[in-house]
């Protein structure tokens, strides 16, 4: 079971307060009428399922219900930062080797 | 009653308390002290269960976790029965129940074992795979005699009386096992003030040093162990743990230790005191200070009750006061082992030969044993063991220097007990729940925790150095790098002193050769507890099994209780050896949690029962209690489902509801619907981006309702949203719903808007309401009010605040019931009190209360949808026929817009939702029934859809029913079919779903 530091909270939690939401960063396109149905459907079906580093969004469900971002090894659970929504990632997978 | 292999003194055991207890519906007597499986070994026990596949006879191997064989059923009610304890594990109290899991009828005559004798031959690893997978109808027929044969324990059938509990804990300092290791490092880091928490399986804290005769600072070592823990006692940070297995190591530092308080003291817990408890624990630094394993041997006929590992041989002397048997042979390939011939020795009995496959054994234990005059037979190996419930005789032969054959002709010795050695693997499990894969070293010959990312240092035995010095003066570094880590600083404790023991060299033998090769050679044992030999692991990797993972899935090797604790690198040795490779290139099967089983008691702690889950309850729910309404879970809450009156059934109660309500006025506690109170100057702006239809034009005091949908355009939540004031609004929800919407809408504000300025707040348990439902639903609403309600003043789908039975009340005038209606809300505290007066005024109506299944009838005769019961997340409002509810012309594309958008939302052959009318009208349909066009064809038939409501109208005098239909909307008044499963075939005819008052007229009045 992960322990998060919420970037809200400024604490660490248990996992159990948290929800998940997949993969970060996916910005819903500005104008979806014009977008053809194979750029619809990258944006809402294809995820990555990177092994190694992986940009998380969750949730403080159980807290202060705002939302951010983890950096997450998915090879070993170590989490290497969050962040705020609207800020980016300092760790990328090119900068840590995923094995 | 005698106890034939006790010692007179000596040992851990009270000898002046004597413990009765019951084996297999025999007495038995032990001492204070005993585990089940010291005491039945004392009295001469041999059997105490048969094998899995072969059911063969087995006895008790090892004295602690990793027992294989002695699996008990403990419990003396029916309540009480715990399955798959391990009789080294459960400490002896007077009254204790036990029986052996496995053997039918009975372990000593057992039926099963004619099948192991007879289709030995027959049932090689996979044997289940190939035998039992066709046909696939037979399974649950396989399954049962497969359990039976598997003797897996069985789980009570009533009730368990004890109370379980969690327990969530932090500490800096976390240390598993507290043998020699664990002890230094729990003073080290006490001393240097940190927080710790010291937990091990045992009933005292020793570990090792409990069974030997080693000394520390010149004292026994358990003199040692009584000053440490009489020290750790004096620190109120540091919590001390006995019978607490740490059963896994969870990521980011979490533990959790499973804590048997009572298992020792009484079948049940006495004086409601908590049975057992787990911790949850999170740790700064966690030391595994685990110990290791000792291998025994692989050798023919190694599984006969007799055949012992060797250092359980000597803790059963040394800590129990119990001799297992009269003569002794010890097989070895290492020094360390030679203590066990020694303690036999020392404690009077013969000990008829120590034989070790090593050609020039040396050292101070191999010099000990010559000076008692014991004969050490060196290069050779036991090859044979004869005897069936208890061994009789053994056959020796010489090896080849490298013990892969044997060279010499064989000798036969008596004995009734072998006790094997192939040395020690440490105890890694742990170290491999979050995903470290282990690493093996020659040196060690043996596999040690590997490269990880937790804060988890190692201390002892687990590090492959397996002296007691070695523990010591790891555990006290382990501390205090630990401490330094924590910043506190780390005090300095000199290592206390140990015997000193000069060994020779181990040898790295794991399978001991016969004269036959493998596969025609005596059953070889590797993993008792699954029957997994030798030949077995060979047969899988000639069968073209090479990955370790599929040798073991495929002969079951490790798939027991016991987890191969054992077993598995005598496996993994066998296989690389068969297969020409090294271990390492071999690799490892990884050991999950937990380490040995757990109960569900534990696991669940109080969260069973009535705390099993939160109920929620609304205001007025004392009243519904009174009126003996039933109830339905919707989510957490209890709703009333109907209001039967004494006498009258389900279907006659929804009757008389359906035909009040629509004949005079009916009342639904409708609190439970989610209510999400949005305020901001984008709040309306907000709502046109995550409903299909319009709100820029929505003035004070009027509702609408709403179709929600997800990206890809399929709805997933409905309901009533009104304009409180110009940025101000109340959105409803469905019941089940309410926390998913509010989270979906704090999502895209969140991550996709944060510069729309609104915010969300729950409210649904603020407010209670009530609707009134009928056409006297107005003269009622007028008797407690002083507002105008009339038609003409308070219009359809208008919202007004005023005064209801005294209080504030927010009224609506909308509808699910299809009749003149109004929603009643009043602050939750009010609720009882209006509702109250609405019974009072409305007797002269006949005020009917109406429940759940009322509610969804009357929606269902006018054909309005429930979320998540018409809808399941793949169907687009065009399906439900609902685009009146879809503004596409909005300026923002709203979510779902583009979705419905899609190649496949736009087919003309989707499942539409239409109503279904049965030919017979006395026939109602089962939801889920699968509609066909053509009910004479092939099976299997093309299904055209399901039907999602169907209900029985007293107010039609009908069934109606909605369903899928492919096409549907353009097949009004054709027929589809429904094939039900008890052979009937269902006319009926694709009609609107609106069934009654199709205009609307009963609503606008």
């Amino acid at each position: 079971m992960f322990h998060i530091y919420c970037p809200h909270c400024s604490e660490y939690r248990e996992e159990e307060e948290f929800h998940y939401h997949g993969q970060a960063h996916i910005a819903r396109p500005l104008d979806p009428d014009s977008c053809t149905d194979e750029e619809w459907g990258n944006y809402m079906f294809f995820r990555k399922n990177p092994k190694g580093i992986h940009h998380e969004l969750w949730d403080h469900a159980a807290g202060c219900r705002k939302f951010f971002n983890v950096t997450r090894n998915t090879v070993t659970y170590e989490i290497k930062e969050v962040y705020k929504i609207g800020e980016q990632p300092k760790v990328v997978a090119d900068a840590v080797p995923s094995k | 009653m005698a106890q034939k292999n006790r010692l007179q003194s000596g040992g851990r055991v009270d000898r002046t308390k004597p413990v009765s207890f019951t084996y297999n519906g025999k007495k038995y007597q032990g001492f204070a002290g005993d585990t089940l499986a010291s005491a039945l070994l004392a009295n001469g026990v041999d059997l105490v269960g048969r094998s899995f596949k072969y059911s063969r006879p087995r006895g008790i191997v090892a004295a602690g976790a990793e027992e294989p064989n002695a699996i008990m059923q403990i419990g003396a009610t029916e309540a009480t029965q715990v399955p798959n304890v391990r009789a080294t594990q459960q400490e002896l109290f007077d009254g204790l129940v036990a029986g052996s899991t496995n053997g039918w009828p009975n372990v000593e005559t057992d039926l099963m074992g004619l099948v192991g004798k007879v289709g030995g031959k027959m049932m090689p690893p996979g044997f289940y795979y190939k035998t039992f997978m066709f046909p696939q109808s037979m399974w649950e027929t396989y399954e049962q005699f497969i359990r039976k044969a598997a003797g897996l324990g069985r789980s009570p059938k009533e009730y368990d009386p004890d109370i379980y509990d969690n327990i969530n804990q932090h500490c800096d300092v976390m240390i598993v096992g507290a043998g020699p290791a664990g002890l230094a490092a729990a003073l080290v880091a006490a001393r240097g003030g940190a927080r710790v928490i010291i937990a091990d399986e045992q009933n005292e804290f020793g570990g090792s040093l409990l069974s030997s005769k080693e000394t520390i600072d010149g004292k026994a070592g358990s003199a040692w162990v009584s000053e440490v823990v009489k020290e750790l006692a004096t620190y109120k940070d540091v919590q001390m743990l006995p019978r607490s297995t740490v059963n896994g190591y969870h990521d980011h530092n979490f533990l959790t230790i499973h804590q048997r308080c009572t298992d020792h003291i009484a079948d049940r817990a006495p004086n409601g005191q908590v049975r057992q408890r787990m911790h949850r624990v999170r740790a700064k630094w966690v030391v595994l200070a685990t110990g290791a394993h000792e291998r025994p041997l692989v050798f023919g006929n190694n599984d006969v009750p007799g055949c012992m590992v060797a250092s359980a041989v000597s803790t059963y002397i040394n800590r129990y006061g119990v001799l297992p048997g009269n003569e002794l042979v010890l097989m070895t390939s290492n020094d360390n082992a030679y203590r066990t011939a020694l303690d036999w020795h020392d404690a009077g009995r013969k000990v008829v030969a120590i034989v070790d496959s090593r050609r020039n054994p040396s050292g101070d234990l191999v010099s000990a044993a010559r000076d008692r005059g014991i004969n050490i037979i060196a290069g050779s190996g036991v090859i044979d063991v004869h005897g069936s419930k208890r061994v009789q005789e053994v056959s020796v032969a010489s090896l080849s220097e490298d013990g892969s054959r044997v060279t010499g002709s064989v000798q036969k010795l008596r004995a009734d007990t072998v006790a094997s050695s192939g040395g020690w693997s440490p105890v890694v499990h742990l170290s491999c729940h979050t995903g470290s894969r282990p690493v093996w070293k020659d040196d060690v010959i043996g596999f040690v925790p590997g490269a990880t990312v937790q804060q988890q240092l190692i201390a002892g035995a687990i590090s492959g150095d397996f002296t007691t010095e070695g523990a010591l003066s790891q555990g006290i570094k382990a501390a205090q790098e630990a401490l330094s880590k924590l910043g506190k600083s780390a005090p300095e404790m000199a290592v206390p002193k140990t015997d000193k023991v000069v060994q020779g060299k181990p040898m790295a033998l794991f399978h001991i050769p016969h004269s036959k090769p493998t596969s025609q050679a005596p059953k070889q044992f590797v993993d008792y507890q699954n029957d997994v030999t030798a030949a077995g692991i060979e047969l899988a990797c000639r069968e073209g099994f090479e990955s370790i993972e599929h040798v073991k899935r495929y002969t079951a090797m490790g798939f027991g209780t016991d987890q191969g604790k054992l077993g598995n690198i005598n496996g993994m040795a066998i296989a690389a050896k068969f297969l020409n490779q090294s271990i390492p290139e071999t690799g490892t099967t990884i050991f999950r949690p937990n380490y040995t089983p757990i109960t569900f008691g534990a696991i669940a702690g109080r969260n069973c029962g009535e705390l099993f889950d939160p109920k929620r309850y609304t205001a007025m729910h004392k009243w519904h209690v009174e009126h003996g309404a039933k109830f339905e879970d919707v989510g957490q809450w209890k709703r009333p489902w109907y209001f039967p009156k004494p006498g009258e059934s389900m279907h006659e109660a929804l009757n008389r509801e359906c035909v009040a309500t629509r004949e005079s006025v009916g009342i639904l506690d409708a609190s439970t619907l989610g209510k999400i109170d949005i305020q901001g100057k984008d709040a309306r702006e907000f709502l046109g981006r995550v409903y299909s239809n319009a709100w820029a034009k929505l003035p004070v005091g009027k509702c609408r309702y709403g179709l929600m949908l997800k990206e890809d355009g399929m709805v997933f939540d409905d309901g009533v949203t009104s304009c409180l004031g110009d940025n101000h609004f109340l959105m409803t929800t469905t019941t089940g719903g309410a926390a998913g919407v509010l989270n979906w809408l704090e999502l895209y504000h969140q991550t996709e808007w944060p510069e729309l300025e609104v915010y969300f707040t729950s409210v649904t348990d603020h407010w209670a309401t009530m609707t009134i439902s009928g056409p006297n639903s107005r003269k009622l609403l007028e008797e407690l009010t002083d507002a105008d309600v009339s038609k003409e003043n308070f219009g359809f789908m208008d919202w007004k605040p005023m005064e209801v039975a005294g209080v504030p009340a927010r009224v609506f005038r909308i509808s699910f019931t299809g009749e003149l209606s109004f929603e009643i809300n009043v602050q939750a505290n009010y609720g009882l009190h209006v509702w109250e007066k609405l019974f009072e005024h409305g007797a002269k109506y006949n005020l009917t209360p109406y429940g759940t299944e009322t509610m969804h009838i009357l929606r269902a005769e006018k054909g309005f949808i429930i979320a998540g019961q018409d809808t399941d997340g793949s169907v687009h409002p065009y399906d439900l026929g609902m685009g009146w509810a879809v503004s596409m012309n909005k300026p923002f594309s709203f979510i779902g817009k583009r979705g419905m958008g899609r190649e496949d939302c736009v087919r003309k052959d989707r499942k539409q939702l239409v109503g279904i009318k049965t030919i017979d009208p006395n026939v109602v349909l089962p939801e889920g029934a699968q509609g066909v066009f053509d009910p004479s064809a092939p099976i299997p038939m093309p299904m055209v859809g399901h039907i999602t409501s169907s209900y029985w109208s007293a107010n039609l005098g009908r069934s109606i029913a909605m369903g899928f239909v492919k096409g549907g909307l353009d097949k009004m008044g054709e027929k589809v079919y429904y094939p039900l499963a008890d052979g009937r075939v269902v006319e009926a005819e694709i009609c609107s779903p609106i069934f009654l008052d199709p205009k609307g007229e009963r609503q606008n009045v």
